[in-house]
């Protein structure tokens, strides 16, 4: 099972092309207030994310999701149930 | 002290500074006096109605009135209650066989509204241990039906039956306990769902398949049923949902299916027991726009033929457009909200009330411009329409 450490690190990587500028990114990292993310891209990026991980991200999830950090402990989750 | 409201200062801000800068609010058109069913007077003019979807023009049909006035002269105003209370009237009843017959199905349920309809079977159908697996463009009724419900949600991307596959494959065994929704006609960009895909799609994998035909009832199919009957594939869905207010002219919902079992839903559906039912003069003016529907392809050519002319008099203009020839035409604008809403006004101050929607709310994140059209509208009309946004492509072109 991966942990939430190592899915972070998989995360930063392709989150950081979404983010409108370049800021350090962390577990604290907040995906619309400090990365400027709109709807349409967060999308995108959880489209992206669900490819390299094969998994489906239920929308159901998304209001528990609002940092990378709370990304990270709900992937771990699907992960783990799939 | 923080307030209730807080959290709507950036959305009545935004709005404001719509309102600001072009002096009509375009999300609070009022309409003053209704003309035709393709014309209305707005801020004092008299304006082509190129925004509604009113498909057939039949909400001026002199049956479907004179059908809905006997109504309420026999039967009242409204019924005052829920359909399992004392809002079941025999016109309920038989509107809900008409629908059956009209889909060769033996189950059918009328709701008060098309996002009501969505919003009861979506909730209700699947629970917590199924799945829903939703095309990404669907209309809102369908994700908020969804948030009602208890089922995992999740999405697919628009029109791709791989992605489709994809998402089922995963599932594993649960893909048996999975429904998966899509549209017939997709209400913003006028395309269709690739049906037969999907449904070959869902066959292999167990699930079940529910269409919402809202936008392509009387639409498509040579009786007008909609995509399903158009692509043969009606035997493969598995429940239809749709509306009464586009091309019936009226308010209210249903659902159908070839699976009787739909009946065991009806009285576990909160938004079907816990709202009043539909008014008799409703229920009547739909029952015949249904029977006018069913027995008239006129109409439905005269819609398509209006909806080729501008479809292609919009293309040969210059304008991106939806993917595909269709009632509701989508005019993609390479322009920022402001410039977008300014060209809105620009075409009602020329006589043409089309739709300006912005995103979140449009595929892909721009805004548009959205047409559509009616069997009602004349070659002078839609003429006119054409004529008007020539006019706006010159100003578009100064935006760049």
């Amino acid at each position: 099972m991966q942990s939430k450490e190592d899915i972070l690190d998989q995360l930063y990587e392709l989150v950081r092309p979404f983010s409108k500028q370049p800021i350090e990114l962390g577990a604290e990292t907040g995906l619309i207030n400090e990365m400027g993310l709109d709807s349409v891209k967060v999308m995108e990026l959880m489209t992206q994310i669900e490819d390299h991980f094969d998994i489906s991200i239920p929308l159901n999830i998304l209001p528990r999701v609002e940092t990378l950090g709370d990304f990270a402990e709900q992937l771990q989750q699907l992960l783990q149930d799939s | 002290m923080t307030s209730l409201f807080d959290k709507f200062l950036p959305l009545e801000k935004t709005r404001a500074e719509l309102v600001a800068g072009s002096g009509v609010d375009p999300f609070h058109v009022v309409v003053e006096r209704v003309v035709s069913a393709t014309e209305a007077m707005i801020n004092g003019r008299k304006v082509i109605m190129a925004g509604t979807n009113n498909y057939l023009g039949l909400t001026f049909d002199p049956e479907c009135i004179d059908a809905a006035c006997t109504a309420i002269r026999e039967e009242g105003t409204g019924t005052t209650g829920s359909r399992m209370a004392n809002g079941s009237y025999a016109a309920h009843v038989a509107l809900e066989n008409e629908l059956a017959a009209f889909y060769n199905c033996p189950a059918a349920i009328v709701f008060s509204t098309g996002y009501i309809a969505n919003l009861a079977i979506l909730s209700t159908l699947a629970g917590p241990e199924d799945v829903i697996l939703l095309d990404a463009d669907c209309h809102a009724s369908i994700y908020d039906g969804t948030r009602l419900g208890s089922a995992q949600v999740i999405r697919f991307q628009h029109n791709n039956p791989a992605d489709l596959e994809k998402r089922l494959k995963r599932l594993g065994d649960r893909a048996g306990n999975t429904l998966v929704v899509v549209e017939g006609i997709y209400s913003m960009l006028g395309d269709r769902a690739p049906l037969r895909e999907i449904a070959d799609v869902k066959n292999r994998f167990g699930a079940s398949l529910l269409v919402d035909e809202a936008h392509s009832l009387g639409v498509l199919g040579e009786h007008g049923r909609g995509l399903a009957e158009a692509l043969d594939v009606e035997d493969e869905v598995d429940f239809i949902t749709g509306t009464f207010s586009k091309s019936l002219g009226s308010i209210g919902g249903y659902c159908v299916s070839h699976l009787p079992e739909l009946e065991y839903v009806r009285y576990a559906m909160r938004p079907y027991i816990f709202t009043a039912s539909s008014s008799p003069s409703l229920i009547a003016s739909t029952r015949k726009a249904l029977e006018i529907l069913h027995h008239s392809s006129a109409l439905r050519k005269k819609l398509w033929d209006n909806a080729t002319q501008l479809y292609q008099g919009l293309a040969a203009t210059g304008f991106e457009l939806g993917p595909e020839i269709s009632p509701v035409i989508a005019v993609r604008l390479p322009a920022s909200v402001g410039e977008t809403t300014a060209l809105w006004n620009e075409l009602l101050s020329q006589g043409i009330y089309v739709n300006l929607v912005l995103p979140p709310a449009t595929p892909g994140g721009k805004p548009l411009l959205r047409c559509s059209l009616s069997a009602a509208h004349s070659q002078t009309q839609i003429n006119a329409i054409l004529d008007a946004f020539a006019l706006i492509r010159d100003k578009l072109q100064s935006y760049a």
